[in-house]
């Protein structure tokens, strides 16, 4: 059920924008088209990239935010997760926790 | 054409004429409008149903642009719950990087507020790990389930003996008694989660329990962004109306018994939720398309009233989708596309 969701009519988690795109619902309680513009706008992609996973991975590859294949060096999980902060202009709760753990 | 193919509510196939296609999605958006005040789908909507319940094609999707955010709830509980033996951090790290997720809930099996205060040094321990490790926002989980508060299992009376008695004061005192404690709960688990550092807390098959359920939601959500301005709060709810159990319970001058999506939503609004989770439940022994006629009508209704982001509940049974432990793709994919392409909703 969960795979035909996905199929049918999800965003595409990290394979594409869907994770971007749920920040900014959780973020700003942002609308669906409202969270695509802005999170577009932030990629400097257009609205119909945000869910093709070619063009996707390019950008995420770039941007350092998180692929589903990562290769050696890569940024993934929090690393990522601080570079979304700071291309989305958000705050990530984990991440400011973290910050403050790694302040001296 | 010949007899289109579908399915009844409980998941087996059954066959209508074109006639009787849309005979029954007029009559589920009918049923949906009686009970909720609310206006049925438009002639336009129910042509844009019938052309995708009669397309032959065993699945069906979103035009590309329309696609929406999928969330869920207890997400790593299902790759266990199938038999399959991993870690639940695993179980997390599957829908993020196999499974498309855009986002994901961590829970804890038994899924009841109640059950996690003996275990949240480990549960906090858990989801601290998996935020170090993935991507997409994950938040924690659980339902407040207020039925565990009533003996045998927990303190306070069981309203449901003493109804039967009679004892209709005691049973509603039993009730607000139940709501003291869920809100105790869900306040202390929410505030170590969210220290914790998880990106949202999850309330789920919120009113499950009633009105008294509900209310112990919307309190604890009014208490926890007092405490937490910045908390994201996400509430999916169990049933299509609140169950007055108790019947006379109020939150800010509204009784909260018989409220349906479009009402609830305004009062997660008022009370802080970030996003909300509406459900109608599926009659099986209606056809699919009544059921997804009628959960539309509901859903729409409630979209058009939320100014927060509306994730409409699609499992089984609710949402238009089959009663079945097993639901099929045709029924999924076309509940799927309907809802969306007609609600304009933001995820599901």
């Amino acid at each position: 059920m969960y795979v035909s969701h996905a199929i049918a009519s999800g965003m595409g988690g990290i394979r594409t924008a869907g994770d971007l795109v749920a920040r900014m619902q959780l973020s700003k309680a942002m609308k669906i088209q409202e969270a695509k513009e802005y999170v577009a706008n932030k990629l400097q992609v257009s609205i119909r990239d945000l869910t093709d996973p070619v063009r996707m991975t390019e950008v995420r590859e770039d941007l350092q935010i998180g692929v589903i294949t990562p290769q050696p060096g890569y940024a993934r999980g929090i690393e990522a997760k601080i570079r979304m902060t700071e291309i989305l202009d958000i705050d990530i709760n984990c991440v400011s926790r973290f910050n403050d753990k790694i302040s001296i | 054409m010949g007899k289109i193919l579908t399915r009844l509510g409980d998941g087996s196939f059954i066959e209508l004429t074109e006639g009787e296609l849309m005979r029954d999605l007029e009559e589920g958006t009918e049923d949906a409008a009686d009970r909720g005040k609310i206006p049925p789908l438009a002639t336009e909507e129910l042509k844009h149903l019938f052309d995708i319940f009669s397309c032959p094609f065993r699945f069906v999707s979103v035009e590309p642009g329309k696609e929406i955010i999928l969330s869920g709830e207890g997400n790593n509980v299902k790759v266990k719950r199938v038999g399959v033996d991993e870690d639940r951090l695993q179980g997390t790290k599957i829908f993020e990087r196999i499974l498309g997720a855009d986002m994901a809930d961590i829970g804890f099996p038994d899924y009841s507020v109640k059950s996690l205060k003996n275990i949240l040094h480990f549960e906090r321990t858990l989801v601290e790990e998996a935020l170090m490790v993935t991507q997409f926002p994950i938040s924690y989980g659980f339902m407040p389930n207020l039925g565990l508060y009533t003996q045998p299992d927990g303190p306070c009376p069981n309203p449901a003996d003493l109804m039967p008695l009679g004892k209709i004061k005691e049973a509603q005192a039993a009730y607000e008694e139940t709501v003291e404690k869920g809100v105790e709960d869900i306040v202390h688990v929410s505030s170590a989660m969210w220290e914790s550092g998880v990106d949202a807390i999850t309330f789920d098959t919120t009113g499950g329990a009633g009105d008294a359920d509900f209310l112990a939601a919307l309190e604890a959500t009014e208490i926890l962004k007092k405490k937490y301005p910045d908390i994201k709060i996400i509430m999916g709810m169990a049933g299509e109306f609140i169950l007055g159990l108790h019947g006379e319970l109020e939150w800010h001058g509204t009784r909260l018994a018989g409220l349906y999506p479009h009402q609830q939503v305004k009062l997660a609004e008022e009370a802080g939720v970030t996003i909300f989770g509406p459900v109608c439940n599926v009659n099986s022994n209606k056809s699919a398309p009544w059921d997804i006629a009628r959960a539309i009508t509901f859903m729409k209704a409630c979209c058009e009233e939320a100014r927060i982001p509306v994730h409409v509940d699609m499992g089984m049974g609710v949402g238009g989708v089959t009663l079945h432990d097993h639901p099929p793709i045709d029924i999924v994919s076309r509940a799927s596309k309907a809802m969306v392409e007609i609600c304009r909703l933001d995820g599901l």
